[in-house]
């Protein structure tokens, strides 16, 4: 493994490889002195060209954590402001010699198009619509947590589908570890040619949340991206709250041990009430916390084994 | 990393399920002498082998003293100084029970002792966890060819070697009750768990 561009890219005991090392790590979090020596001498480089406050900030503990030097570039600090390209840029600092660089961009496959370009590896911190592979990971670590082997479970994703990085990278990595899954959406935001979709990874949908909401183990709900929305995808807030919105009386439907997920950053009153988000049954925060460790364990998978050398 | 290696040979016998027993029960009694008691024993397996021993020895001292003493497991592998050259190794889990090893008389436990380079790493990985009042080590083999100023405190079998002789430790806890015991074996392959370091 030298990249991480894609859930797709990752074999289902890849995927166990990673979570089972992420279990390992996560004790790190509880000690006082949180250094582990591993990745001592290698260099990482965080250039986000979107705004992200866990992604960028558990990825640079994460580096930090494993003794990695890590720094932070911006689109907005760099010469790409100045009108230098995205390949100039990412080629200026591969040849300074860094181990790896982990990229969060607007346009879907800018990470897979820098690993062509570059020497170093690349991990995909989200791009555009397409997908989020560290996020869809440590969901699957927060969920194997609550509820054990995920073979067989069933769990919902609702919401905003069709701007959604997160969807397509939990769809592949829930699949590959056996869950069953359905998403729930408006129609207006349910992606186009989703029935082929469907057919072909085996996945169920639905209109319904009330229907889908006492069968599933886990219900992730998905922030409404509205910086993504151009047009009316639904009428008012207060209507997609109360028709797809994880409402306090939506709660009394879930199954006693099902947990609630959310990628965050959330949309408190829209996507999910506070009753919801602050319940016991609540993983929100449980997530951000696996956050770090599940990134410790990428970086190790990647930078840590034989013919890691950039 | 459980898996016996591939090889042909299967070795021959250097100790049995019953030689390991009577090797972790005098452990045992050491410990205990040279402690003057179980107080402030804190015993670390280092995985995966290590950690069964550690657990065994603990049932020993609980036999011989009547006390419970601390088992905990110490994974060493984000310590260790052949990462690069190795595929990447699954991490195992750390565990350190109770109030951690602060004021503690720590004994790391292991299979084999070769190099002592895995002993160097769970030196260093103690030192991030706390400080320990002091750290004993015991082995279940001894081998021989060391690279680094270590040796142990308490060993089961000093067992010369070649260094293209493999040692292969095979605990019932882990390969089943049929394949426990120690066995030595040629000529050199890749090193895996339970063959030294």
């Amino acid at each position: 493994m030298k990249h991480l561009l894609s859930i797709a890219d990752l074999s289902r005991e890849e995927i166990l490889g990673v979570l089972d090392t992420a279990a390992s790590m996560h004790e790190v979090q509880h000690r006082d002195v949180k250094k582990l020596p591993t990745l001592r001498g290698r260099t990482i480089i965080n250039f986000f060209f979107e705004d992200s406050t866990r992604t960028r900030s558990s990825f640079e503990i994460a580096g930090k954590w494993l003794s990695a030097d890590t720094i932070n570039l911006t689109g907005k600090g760099t010469s790409v402001s100045k009108g230098e390209s995205l390949r100039d840029t990412v080629m200026t600092v591969d040849a300074m010699g860094v181990d790896m660089l982990i990229v969060r961009h607007p346009a879907s496959g800018a990470p897979a198009q820098i690993a062509d370009w570059v020497d170093c590896s690349v991990v995909n911190a989200g791009d555009g619509t397409h997908e989020h592979p560290s996020q869809a990971l440590l969901d699957a670590y927060t969920m194997r947590r609550a509820l054990g082997d995920l073979e067989g479970r069933h769990v919902a994703i609702v919401g905003d589908l069709t701007h959604s990085r997160v969807l397509r990278s939990n769809l592949l990595c829930l699949r590959a570890l056996g869950a069953h899954v359905t998403l729930v959406a408006p129609p207006t935001l349910m992606p186009s040619g989703i029935g082929a979709w469907a057919a072909v990874d085996g996945f169920d949908t639905s209109y319904d949340l009330d229907a889908v909401l006492p069968t599933v183990d886990a219900v992730m709900m998905l922030r409404v991206q509205r910086e993504r929305m151009s047009g009316g995808y639904f009428p008012t807030a207060k209507e997609y709250a109360v028709t797809y919105g994880l409402t306090a009386r939506r709660l009394g439907l879930l199954q006693d041990h099902a947990v609630i997920c959310h990628p965050g950053p959330m949309n408190r009153g829209l996507e999910i009430s506070a009753d919801a988000a602050d319940a016991a049954r609540s993983l929100v925060l449980d997530q951000v916390s696996a956050g770090v460790a599940v990134r410790m364990s990428i970086l190790y998978h990647l930078l840590a084994g034989e013919g890691s050398d950039s | 990393m459980s898996a016996a290696h591939p090889s042909a040979d299967p070795g021959r016998i250097v100790l049995s399920s019953d030689d390991i027993n009577r090797a972790v029960r005098r452990i045992a009694h050491e410990i205990l002498e040279a402690n003057k008691g179980p107080e402030g024993l804190l015993l670390l397996g280092i995985p995966t082998r290590g950690a069964h021993l550690a657990r065994r020895l603990a049932e020993a001292l609980r036999q011989v003293e009547g006390t419970e003493v601390p088992v905990g497991s110490l994974d060493v592998t984000m310590y260790r100084d052949d990462l690069r050259s190795q595929p990447t190794r699954a991490v195992e889990p750390t565990h350190i029970p109770g109030d951690g090893v602060d004021g503690r008389v720590v004994v790391l436990v292991d299979d084999v002792l070769y190099s002592g380079r895995t002993v160097r790493a769970a030196l260093d990985a103690l030192a991030d966890l706390g400080r320990p009042r002091a750290v004993r080590l015991a082995v279940l083999v001894d081998r021989g060819h060391r690279e680094l100023p270590i040796r142990a405190d308490y060993v089961g079998k000093n067992l010369p070697t070649a260094q293209s002789e493999r040692v292969m430790v095979r605990l019932a806890e882990h390969d089943g009750a049929e394949a426990e015991g120690v066995r030595i074996a040629g000529p050199a392959a890749p090193a895996g768990a339970g063959a030294g370091e």
